[in-house]
């Protein structure tokens, strides 16, 4: 990353080339924890005016249309929430018709996620959606089965070098691997989407985890597993930044139950070059711009003019 | 305990349509509103917040609040985490009031709130009552036949004002008297049922709609007799009234609940099963036309 001078205004200038983006600050929106078209029908074009993100990242887009889940599909935990909402979207056809023009008009660079259950899939998608000219960059959401080898994609490093080795060839833009935190080692997954030719990680999705209804005493939530996230969540996440940015050179996305700028400033402190919102965004649809300015702020008092590695992740 | 192994996501039903509304939109951002009122209406608690800055709700729209201090991971990583979801009770001037049931640790704290301390609220939120002139199937000059069940009264009361003379009818249902006081925020004219028959009918409020609407049909050369039913209440009780206006072809506009994380469609966990798939209740709900719910919505 580079380093940029000090902003005209005075305050830090927290601007950043990403992967092949440029963004105006640090803050993007985790996928799947924001919908800029439901946002736009909620508070109308005032969204566009302070759009809440550098850059948006769509929910993830399968081959074909997807429901999702059977309800309930949250639950509150201390500190964070469990959920199993399973993807629904319009699939590839329906996204590329419907949603994509809408994205398109948002003024920040779009991030489509996309995932497929097989290599074959995965490829189609990549290559269709990344010859879209509204699209940036794409996020590869590794967290679903290979129904081939019934292994989750980013839980190995072969089977994401695998993924990577279909999926590359099929597009010039950006490609940014979103790493699931449920391995024993993420060093590893981060590695091999590296060498596979990713252009950054983001981590960590949600971690697995289970609800009990304590009335019941049955699994609370309708898919019975759903992914923990939060600042519940916060300090494993910090960990995991920790350990990819160590690992490798491409840019890494630190997300994991940022609430304020605080939180993330030990993210880049963790070796992070760029942090989503999650979960923050429910309780607080423009957390990414009070992020921001909390994050400026905060780099103002460390006396930073601009936004860098304040620790040089040991490699 | 063995887990059923269930990780795999229904590919059906898909994704219902987006609902045009009516709807006032929200000003981008949650706004912090002090507590202007609180006071007990039966063994519900009424919070006013004063929210200055923000537009006039459309009945049956909601707001998502939260306290602004002591809230979940502000006091220490403990719940209440996530804001809660409330229909707008009534209006009055720049007061926003809510009818809140303490039932868990988030309505707990809304409803000790003191009077100054301040609230986070984010709307109005969803889709609002469509008025019976305006509902798919009604009858000319149809008036409104209003149901509600325990804390569910909440959006009715501002709906109630709303439509001012074109009530035909009020029947609320509740546990017991101590809660059925409540019912005075529909004024005197209420049928009431109770659980345990301390006040009204013993029995469900569902057996007073059948009733109204058993008078309303040995009159059904009047075209004036013809209603709209809005009903607001636990899920079993909507189910009810689901099957009972679809035996008689009655439409009937339900306000739905789902635990719900943001709001505005973020998080897709609020949905509900229609005929057409699985529906948003905070962008396209919580107001749902009886008909378009699926037979085992609950």
């Amino acid at each position: 990353m580079t380093l940029a001078a000090q902003s005209p205004g005075g305050g830090p200038d927290l601007s950043l080339r990403l992967a092949g983006l440029t963004l105006g600050f640090p803050v993007i929106n985790g996928s799947g924890t924001f919908d800029a078209i439901a946002a736009l029908r909620t508070f109308g074009d005032g969204l566009r005016e302070s759009f809440p993100f550098a850059a948006f990242v769509s929910k993830t887009i399968t081959p074909h249309p997807r429901g999702g889940n059977r309800p309930p599909r949250l639950w509150e935990t201390p500190a964070g929430m469990i959920n199993s909402i399973g993807l629904p979207n319009k699939g590839l056809e329906g996204f590329l018709a419907h949603d994509l023009p809408e994205l398109g008009t948002l003024a920040v660079p779009l991030v489509v996620s996309v995932a497929a259950f097989d290599h074959d899939g995965f490829a189609r998608m990549v290559e269709t959606v990344g010859a879209r000219p509204e699209v940036a960059a794409l996020e590869l959401n590794v967290s679903c089965p290979n129904v081939k080898s019934g292994c989750v994609m980013g839980s190995d490093p072969r089977e994401t070098a695998e993924l990577l080795e279909h999926v590359r060839p099929r597009t010039g833009k950006p490609l940014i691997v979103k790493l699931t935190p449920n391995v024993s080692d993420i060093a590893p997954i981060a590695i091999a989407a590296e060498q596979g030719g990713a252009d950054a990680v983001s981590l960590i999705n949600t971690l697995r985890a289970l609800a009990i209804d304590h009335v019941s005493g049955r699994p609370a939530l309708g898919a019975i597993r759903g992914g923990l996230s939060g600042p519940a969540v916060r300090a494993i996440a910090l960990d995991m930044t920790h350990s990819a940015s160590s690992s490798v050179s491409v840019p890494v996305i630190g997300m994991g139950g940022i609430q304020c700028g605080r939180d993330a400033l030990e993210f880049f402190d963790a070796g992070a070059n760029c942090v989503a919102i999650g979960t923050e965004n429910f309780r607080d649809p423009v957390a990414g711009l009070r992020v921001r300015d909390e994050l400026a702020a905060a780099l103002a008092e460390r006396g930073h003019g601009a936004l860098q590695r304040v620790v040089a992740p040991a490699r | 305990m063995t887990l059923p192994e269930s990780d795999v996501a229904e590919l059906e039903p898909g994704i219902a349509a987006a609902q045009p509304g009516p709807r006032t939109p929200a000003p981008l951002g949650r706004r912090a509103c002090p507590v202007t009122l609180s006071e007990p209406v039966g063994r519900y608690r009424m919070i006013g917040l004063e929210d200055r800055g923000g537009p006039t709700p459309l009945p049956g729209q909601f707001y998502m609040l939260a306290c602004a201090d002591g809230w979940g991971s502000d006091l220490g990583g403990e719940r209440p985490y996530l804001p809660r979801a409330f229909s707008v009770c009534r209006v009055r001037g720049a007061r926003l009031d809510f009818l809140i049931d303490v039932v868990g640790p988030g309505t707990e704290r809304l409803a000790s709130m003191a009077l100054g301390e301040r609230a986070w609220a984010l709307g109005p939120l969803g889709i609002g009552f469509t008025a019976p002139d305006g509902v798919e199937s009604s009858a000319p000059g149809a008036r409104a036949l209003l149901v509600g069940g325990g804390i569910g009264i909440a959006p009715l009361v501002i709906w109630n004002e709303a439509l001012a003379g074109n009530v035909s009818n009020v029947a609320l249902g509740f546990r017991d008297e101590e809660f059925a006081a409540a019912a005075s925020l529909l004024g005197a004219n209420v049928s009431l049922a109770t659980d345990d028959g301390s006040v009204g009918h013993a029995g469900l409020v569902t057996d007073l709609l059948s009733e109204q609407l058993e008078r309303n049909s040995d009159r059904n050369s009047d075209r004036n007799s013809a209603v709209v039913v809005y009903a607001c209440g636990p899920p079993a009780m909507l189910d009810a009234i689901r099957r009972i206006c679809t035996e008689r072809g009655v439409p009937a506009q339900l306000a739905l609940e789902q635990a719900m994380a943001c709001g505005y469609g973020a998080c897709f966990g609020c949905v509900v099963r229609t005929r057409d798939g699985y529906r948003r209740l905070c962008v396209d709900g919580p107001i749902v036309a009886a008909s378009d719910l699926h037979e085992e919505w609950q």
